[in-house]
């Protein structure tokens, strides 16, 4: 019989990693490469009216956007993103031009004599006019509110979060085949890809990207390394040399992007029978200067306006507001975790203010398999939730705790969130934006090679892509290769985002192994492909956002204990436990290191992590300012998987890189609303929020 | 230019250089040792672990005119010897490394705690490992693979 999948086996990356062999990005040494530095805006808004460049000693050179043989524009969704300030600069930090030569420390003191003078310009900070708008809605908003016992609202609000992975941004790359070849720290190879050749007007051929291992990404290296890409692509045509281009923390923490700032308003019609009855539900994201995927991620905010409960009615607003301020973009929940913040407070908030038992009262709003999703879809596949939170309350203790914590002056709580996150991109962004295509190659020694566009970035795609095909083909993993992805060999299979990697990439690889195994000769060379076909029934109008948003969703439960020092109002997080329903798990101790790490930057978002610009400029500039958990600020975690497979996915296998973060900062939220006996509404709660909250009732 | 000479994971060497350059860069740029990584360049992450006379240092604040005459080990010094062995068995047996960047300091840093604490508490651990950062893992596979490797590599340390 074969091994159940689930069965953990060594991650195989993991033994270069820990010896130190495995090449990153900085760690790729090209002899005679040179250096590239960015100038950038020192100001948030303004004409740029002259720059002063210090006299470049022979092989130095500056690289600007004159220098562009394409369009000044870094290909995404809103091509609102200039490779290099033109005339005009958006935000402190903006990239105006590369100062490139063969000293490092050269480079860098040129840069230091540039002198760019501006007429400066009003910088927006607040929100004005929202440059995107999204709505959508379910039922009848005005009946149920018109009928409504009563109308409980309030807002809420979440700040940035920076991904703050240890490996910083970075490319090195070389000029080939008339072309450039680059190798980066990136999440999505073909993103960097179509973004290169649009700036240089090159043919598919003229661009090679690979990937090297990726230290932490967590969506930051979603769409920023398009940029830098693009910047090293121009310097790289120009100078014909190779070159190296790596942030230092402090660049990479002031101009990369970062989550999103939200500002949400909830509003809700109960009944008497207390009921929810419908949400209004308006959000305001901070796009930044550009709006890139802002578009995308608002959609996903919104999407999770319900969360986990069924609301019979809703009305749901979306905007997102450019500033002059970093653009924002991607980070792991992608715009969910600001609304599940909200949302799971706001349920909460509004048992206390109709003074019912929270518990009892989310639980009479909780999913039912065959419910209408948010956006009128259905729910189709079961939902074991009920289970997984009735594991989560046992194993915590919870019910038990929360008499004992509900005390005025026990300054201990426990906080339970639960969430869903949808698997894959959101509406028919699979069939219609990405189309994967995965390839299967096996060699006449029996090799077979799998070729797709994942990346390894530390969540374990290495090891996980390659049991799935190795389990289908019933043969050894050693004979399933998987080398970290080279645009010039492997088809387009996506991006590594939107927990889709095991579900669609691992789906079709599987379906492609099944081909493979069917048609297998023995001492060979084969080639299979598969292309993603969207399951028929699911049907999306992406105009009124009406339908199935996903083809499955993930399901979770974390339970927080807190305990706060009374002097300090320093929280110690004493344990950690969750539940989580993610179809299957492909490697146990994989998909558990998944749920310990993306709790972490749950919590860490809820109550650690402060992020602020001032007048546009950010704050926190390094690793000493912006505060990450440390083993001492994290406590010991017990997370159950519970299976229900999906029938669509690899083994039954869904999403499961986001949904271990989205329910992180709510949970801690909750807990500690409970110790300290006040209702919080924004996050991070550090102490001088939590001393605010009990100073000011 | 002066003259420094040191140890470096057991090997004599002596270079003429200037002594305000970072031992991080020396490591990396000079010997191509880029097992110790730069995370944050000012001493925060300890990704840049290094053992310098014994003791666990951020190679990123060192300047080179502070090791003339110390011994120096990094992690591809370290890897080989037999407590590396179980320790790094451990970190793949309890899923210690995601990403990995962090991970060759993590190993500096496990080396450190075990050497001086043969048989830690988890508090021990927690704040042995407080100098060194991962966002990945949460910490709590790596603090059970030095839980492991405290049991499995009995007497090693």
């Amino acid at each position: 019989m074969k091994k159940d999948i689930t069965t953990t086996i060594d991650n195989v990356e993991a033994k270069e990693k820990i010896e130190g062999s495995a090449k990153y990005t900085s760690d790729i040494h090209i002899e005679g490469a040179y250096y590239a530095k960015p100038i950038r805006s020192s100001l948030a808004k303004g004409l740029i009216k002259s720059i002063k460049i210090p006299s470049l000693p022979k092989d130095y050179f500056v690289v600007d956007e004159s220098d562009i043989p394409g369009e000044n524009v870094v290909a995404m969704i809103d091509d609102d993103w200039p490779v290099f300030a033109a005339n005009r600069v958006e935000y402190i930090g903006q990239p105006i031009m590369l100062i490139v030569g063969p000293d490092k420390a050269k480079v860098y003191s040129l840069c230091q004599n540039v002198k760019i003078t501006y007429a400066e310009e009003t910088p927006t900070l607040d929100f004005g006019q929202p440059e995107k708008t999204l709505k959508f809605h379910k039922g009848d908003i005005k009946k149920a509110f018109k009928e409504a016992d009563e109308i409980i609202e309030y807002d809420y609000e979440t700040n940035y979060q920076e991904q703050a992975y240890i490996e910083p941004q970075g490319f090195i790359g070389y000029p080939e085949n008339n072309g450039v070849h680059l190798i980066g720290s990136i999440q999505c190879p073909y993103y960097v890809k179509n973004a290169v050749k649009r700036t240089m007007a090159f043919d598919d051929d003229q661009v090679r990207i690979k990937q090297a291992f990726v230290g932490g990404a967590f969506g930051g290296k979603e769409e920023f390394p398009s940029l830098m890409a693009c910047q090293l692509a121009v310097a790289i045509d120009k100078i014909q040399q190779p070159i190296k281009m790596i942030y230092e923390r402090e660049e990479d923490m002031v101009v990369t992007t970062k989550r999103h700032p939200a500002k949400i308003k909830m509003q809700a019609a109960v009944n008497r029978d207390h009921k929810v009855t419908a949400i209004k539900s308006e959000v305001a994201l901070d796009g930044g200067a550009h709006i890139g995927l802002s578009e995308v991620v608002l959609s996903r905010s919104m999407l999770a306006v319900s969360n986990a409960y069924t609301i019979d009615n809703l009305d749901v607003k979306g905007h997102v507001y450019k500033t002059n301020t970093v653009p924002n973009g991607a980070f792991r929940g992608f715009g969910a975790p600001q609304m599940i913040f909200a949302i799971e407070m706001f349920i909460h908030h509004i048992a206390k203010k109709r003074g019912l038992d929270p518990y009892q009262f989310r639980m009479k709003h909780l999913v039912k398999q065959g419910d209408k999703t948010a956006t009128s879809g259905i729910y189709r596949d079961p939902i074991i939730m009920r289970d997984m939170i009735k594991k989560a309350t046992e194993m915590s203790d919870y019910h038990e705790k929360v008499k004992r914590y509900n005390q005025k002056g026990s300054f201990k709580g426990i906080g339970m969130s639960w969430f869903l996150h949808g698997c894959g991109f959101t509406g028919s962004g699979e069939k219609d934006i990405i189309k994967a295509k995965v390839r299967l190659k096996k060699d006449s020694d029996d090799q077979v090679y799998i070729l797709v566009a994942a990346v390894d970035m530390g969540q374990g795609a290495k090891t996980t892509l390659r049991k799935v095909v190795a389990q289908v083909l019933d043969i050894d993993i050693e004979h399933v290769i998987f080398d970290n992805p080279d645009t010039l060999y492997v088809p387009d299979s996506g991006p590594t985002v939107a927990s889709r990697t095991m579900m669609i990439v691992g789906g079709l690889l599987a379906r492609a192994a099944q081909k493979l195994k069917n048609q297998w000769l023995k001492s060979q060379e084969q080639t299979v492909e598969e292309i993603y076909e969207q399951p028929s029934y699911v049907k999306w109008d992406q105009k009124t956002m009406h339908g199935d948003a996903y083809p499955a969703y993930s399901w979770g439960v974390n339970v927080v204990e807190v305990e706060i020092d009374k002097v300090t109002y320093e929280v110690n997080v004493k344990h950690m436990w969750s539940v989580y329903d993610l179809g299957k798990a492909i490697d146990e101790n994989i998909v558990l290191g998944q749920a310990d790490g993306g709790q972490a930057q749950g919590i860490g978002y809820g109550m650690l992590e402060v992020m602020q610009h001032k007048d546009g400029r950010i704050q926190q500039r390094n690793m000493t300012d912006y505060i990450i958990p440390t083993a001492a600020d994290m406590a010991k975690t017990k997370n159950i998987i519970m299976d229900n497979p999906y029938p669509l996915g690899p083994y039954g296998a869904k999403g499961v890189g986001e949904l271990t973060l989205v329910g992180g900062a709510p949970a801690v939220a909750l807990a500690i609303e409970m110790a300290i006996n006040r209702p919080l509404r924004k996050i991070p709660v550090t102490p001088e929020v939590i001393m605010e909250a009990i100073t000011d009732a | 230019m002066p003259k420094i000479t040191f140890t470096l994971n057991g090997q004599k060497e002596a270079l003429n250089t200037r002594l305000d350059l970072r031992l991080l860069d020396l490591l990396r740029t000079h010997y191509h040792l880029t097992g110790s990584k730069e995370g944050c360049g000012e001493g925060e992450c300890g990704a840049c672990s290094v053992f310098i006379n014994g003791k666990l240092i951020n190679s990123c604040l060192v300047p080179l005119g502070s090791i003339n005459g110390a011994d120096i080990m990094t992690i591809e010094g370290y890897k080989h010897t037999e407590r590396f062995k179980v320790l790094q068995k451990a970190f793949i047996k309890e899923g210690g490394s995601q990403c990995g960047i962090c991970t060759p300091g993590m190993m500096m840093a496990s080396e450190y705690l075990l050497a001086h604490n043969p048989n830690p508490t988890e508090h021990d651990i927690r704040h042995g490992l407080s100098g060194n950062l991962c966002r990945c893992t949460g910490y709590n596979m790596i603090i059970k693979a030095i839980k492991r490797a405290a049991k499995e590599g009995k007497g090693l340390w």
